[in-house]
């Protein structure tokens, strides 16, 4: 007070002399008001040289302001280093349980003195500085104690804290007594990045935001049990496991004989969520099990399932989707839905192995990728199980939507030879349980009897959070509208599954593969730190069907387009695991680091010529058109090549002669 | 001699390998390798390092990440005679960070992390690997050796 005094009667009269200038200065100060305190009050009182009286109540004024602007900052301060207090015990005390096994001793000498601190914790100057002391590592409680000590002293005249310091010893005083009990996951109330969904593209963004932002801090929140995982495997790879802890382990076994979990990281790269906040290098925290149920976006915040708040400063929604189901399912009872699967998650194919070892016949229902693919696996089983392996759907043949005619017509074929038997055309009518058995009546009078069913049609996007945040949903293609460059609002963006993104190239759209999720998770996280980049590298898509039949594919690939397609025969030595094994990849589509396509007409030694037969679509390339410019393309058998494809896709030219294009792809090349 | 058909709205070629011999005279739109969008490679072209780049894998990312950067900036802008001669100390710290993530950084292999990435580098500034990929940590490998299957990587 008696500084403030002084410092405005030293500037008073220069400021007098400058006094509009400093009218207007007051606006701005005003909006600074509460960071600078002891300069304010000086503009403040050069503005009005009106009178004595006058004088003394601005000056009042502003002293009053000022004691409060400390109280708060003082009030604030403490709070924060409570928490850190907070973070730093019970660090301290799970450290403490270590040093206690060596150290048999101490714990008894240093029990009776913490016995007697607490005895005087409700006296809030002198825990906190003895406490640490107690502890058996010295040096780094050096730090934390001057602070909480030097802090109670000016917080006497504010009510709120010494409530709160008192709660703080006696929280305190529990982990170095208890020191079996593990630390209760407290949630941090802030973080800079909070990414709500915990998969791929949530990943993604993650190690996107650490490379790009040093030492940044990320909380992912998901609601489900498990860590970050990736999602095709569990269609694929999981299934030609030999080994039969599969289920447990979750890892597999690629064509080149690599091992590897299906989990993007060990528990041990991420941090808890309680450490957060301190670490002091950042780092990735996953908070499992919870849901956010609310997002309050003026207010920079969301809440959870069980009403804790965090606020963020830039928030990534990849909540992804939920499994559809038919209708005629829902209505068909408990009885039904016992035996059904909506395959999508970790705990799915943990419950769908076991279900399919114990059961007699298997009926999947939806044609496309996954339908396809769990068929394929549960058909590969078959052989050794004796299962009945039953695919339907209203399609002519699999992949109908995505494949010309002819192609998912080979397909299916070849889908047939995995052991699965083919009912096409077929829309379920209704769905009953009868004798312990599924019996799915189709529109055209069929009837199928199943033990249990896998409903593999498509996926819900999840746009929960629109509503109380505000976002706009998108009516076309489902998803969270967001712009080119996968923002919501300016602190919101959203990926994966769940971003109707706009794609300059090929327009609006939402694309529900794998790839997709790490390309839109990684612009995210790069547009999270400020980055600017529109959605530009195409991502891709693959699926294999069997050892014989596998395509990689790029762009919009949709049955109802026309198409050009440009076949080579095929040998012996183009198949999905031939491509892999030469590449020595795992999962297909990352073989393509192994090139660099600086020319696009690769030369090579030519191959034995191979003898032309009709119909036979063993490898080739199909075009996609969409007013006669190349929108998508399959490579069909054709690997290590998408580079090519992703730049016809880029350059979005209209080409006369579409052989001249396939030219560039080599065909008849490994 | 190829062999057409139409199917609808579907047309069909079949080739064989002398159809395709002629050089395509299907035209690409030249790239240019500043464009701001397209997907860097190791080094960007103002001359900085990539922390984003998927041949880094997660080497940038993980709990060692900062001491990552630090020690393979040294030895980026390193101008000794024996690169990075002086970073010494900044890859020891890495090391020491690596080693108490035993399951991230698997002993034997992170030895290669630094020739790899200077070789890598050469490469990448000649033709900038274009990928989408998530590596684990475990692949301290970064360039072409990058065998650990992850979900995609498309190089152009």
């Amino acid at each position: 007070m008696l500084k403030c005094r002084t410092v405005w009667r030293k500037l008073a009269p220069l400021a007098r002399a400058s006094s509009t200038v400093c009218r207007q200065n007051v606006r701005r100060t005003g909006l600074t008001h509460g960071r600078l305190p002891a300069q304010v009050p000086a503009a403040h009182m050069s503005t009005g040289p009106t009178g004595g009286g006058r004088e003394n109540q601005l000056y009042f004024l502003l002293v009053g302001v000022t004691c409060v602007g400390a109280g708060v900052y003082a009030y604030r301060t403490v709070k924060g280093d409570q928490l850190r207090y907070q973070d730093r015990i019970d660090e301290i005390s799970s450290r403490q349980e270590k040093f206690n096994t060596e150290n048999s001793d101490t714990p008894s000498e240093s029990e009776p003195v913490l016995a007697a601190e607490s005895v005087e914790a409700t006296e809030t100057q002198v825990v906190p500085k003895p406490e640490p002391q107690a502890e058996p590592v010295p040096e780094s409680e050096a730090e934390p104690s001057p602070e909480p000590q030097a802090e109670p002293l000016p917080e006497e005249p504010s009510p709120p804290v010494p409530d709160a310091e008192v709660e703080a010893p006696s929280e305190t005083t529990e982990p170095p007594l208890g020191e079996s009990t593990p630390v209760s996951l407290k949630v941090p109330s802030h973080t800079p990045y909070l990414l709500i969904g915990g998969g791929t593209a949530s990943f993604a963004a993650a190690r996107s935001i650490r490379a790009r932002d040093p030492d940044a801090k990320v909380l992912i929140v998901t609601d489900e049990p498990d860590l970050p995982y990736m999602r095709p495997p569990l269609s694929k790879e999981l299934w030609f496991s030999d080994d039969p802890s599969v289920t447990e382990t979750l890892r597999f076994k690629q064509w080149n004989g690599k091992e590897r979990s299906i989990y993007f990281q060990p528990a041990s790269f991420y941090i808890n969520p309680e450490e957060l906040e301190g670490a002091e290098n950042g780092g990735v925290a996953v908070l499992t099990g919870r849901k956010v149920v609310h997002m309050d976006v003026r207010g920079n915040k969301v809440k959870l399932d069980d009403d804790t708040e965090i606020s963020y400063d830039k928030c990534l929604i990849a909540t992804g989707g939920v499994p559809r189901n038919l209708q005629v399912m829902e209505r068909a009872g408990e009885e039904v839905m016992k035996r059904t699967t909506l395959f999508r998650k970790v705990d799915d194919f943990k419950s769908l192995d076991k279900v399919s070892r114990n059961i007699k016949s298997i009926t999947i229902i939806g044609g496309g990728f996954l339908g396809s693919e769990l068929a394929c696996a549960l058909g590969r089983r078959s052989n050794d199980s004796g299962l009945e392996v039953i695919q339907m759907y209203p399609e002519k043949g699999n992949m109908g939507k995505v494949l010309p005619e002819y192609l998912s017509n080979w397909t299916t074929e070849k889908v047939k030879r995995e052991g699965v038997k083919i009912i096409s055309e077929a829309l379920v009518k209704s769905v009953t349980c009868k004798d312990d058995k599924v019996e799915i009546l189709l529109k055209d009078g069929r009837l199928v009897k199943t033990d249990h069913i896998v409903a593999a049609v498509g996926l819900e996007p999840n746009v929960d959070l629109a509503k109380s945040a505000g976002l706009e949903v998108d009516s076309d293609f489902g998803g969270f509208r967001v712009n080119a460059e996968l923002q919501a609002r300016s602190n919101i963006w959203v990926a994966g599954d769940a971003a109707c993104f706009y794609d300059i190239r090929l327009g609006r759209r939402r694309v529900e593969h794998h790839d997709h999720a790490v390309v839109s998770g990684r612009l995210a996280g790069e547009n999270m730190t400020g980055a600017n980049k529109p959605y530009w590298h195409q991502s891709m898509f693959w699926s294999d069907l069997g050892p014989d039949v596998g395509y990689e594919a790029i762009g919009i690939v949709d049955s109802s387009l026309p198409t050009v397609g440009v076949f080579a025969k095929a040998t012996s030595k183009d198949t999905p695991r031939a491509a892999t094994e030469k590449s020595g990849t795992g999962i297909r589509s990352e073989s393509e680091t192994e090139d660099t396509a600086t020319s696009p007409v690769a030369s090579s030694t030519p191959a034995p010529s191979v003898e032309q037969h009709r119909d036979d679509y063993g490898k080739g390339v199909i075009f996609y058109l969409r007013d006669k410019v190349v929108v998508g393309i399959i490579l069909w058998n054709v690997f290590n090549r998408m580079p090519i494809a992703r730049k016809i896709i880029k350059d979005g030219e209209e080409h006369a002669d579409l052989n001249e294009v396939a030219k560039l792809f080599n065909i008849h090349e490994d | 001699m190829s062999y057409c058909r139409q199917e609808g709205k579907d047309r069909i070629i079949f080739v064989t390998k002398e159809d395709h011999e002629t050089p395509s005279n299907a035209e690409l739109i030249a790239e240019d390798p500043d464009d701001p969008y397209e997907e860097q490679g190791l080094i960007l072209p103002n001359g900085d390092i990539n922390w984003n780049c998927p041949c880094l894998g997660g080497m940038a990312s993980g709990p060692c990440g900062s001491q990552f950067k630090e020690a393979f900036s040294c030895f980026h802008y390193s101008k000794e005679e024996v690169k990075g001669s002086e970073c010494i100390d900044n890859f020891r710290n890495m090391q020491e960070c690596m080693q108490r993530y035993p399951e991230l950084y698997p002993q034997e292999e992170e030895k290669e992390s630094s020739p790899q990435a200077d070789s890598d580098s050469g490469s990448a500034s000649a033709a900038p690997p274009e990928s989408s990929t998530l590596t684990p940590e475990t692949d301290s490998t970064p360039g072409p050796d990058n065998t650990l299957p992850t979900d995609n990587q498309t190089v152009s």
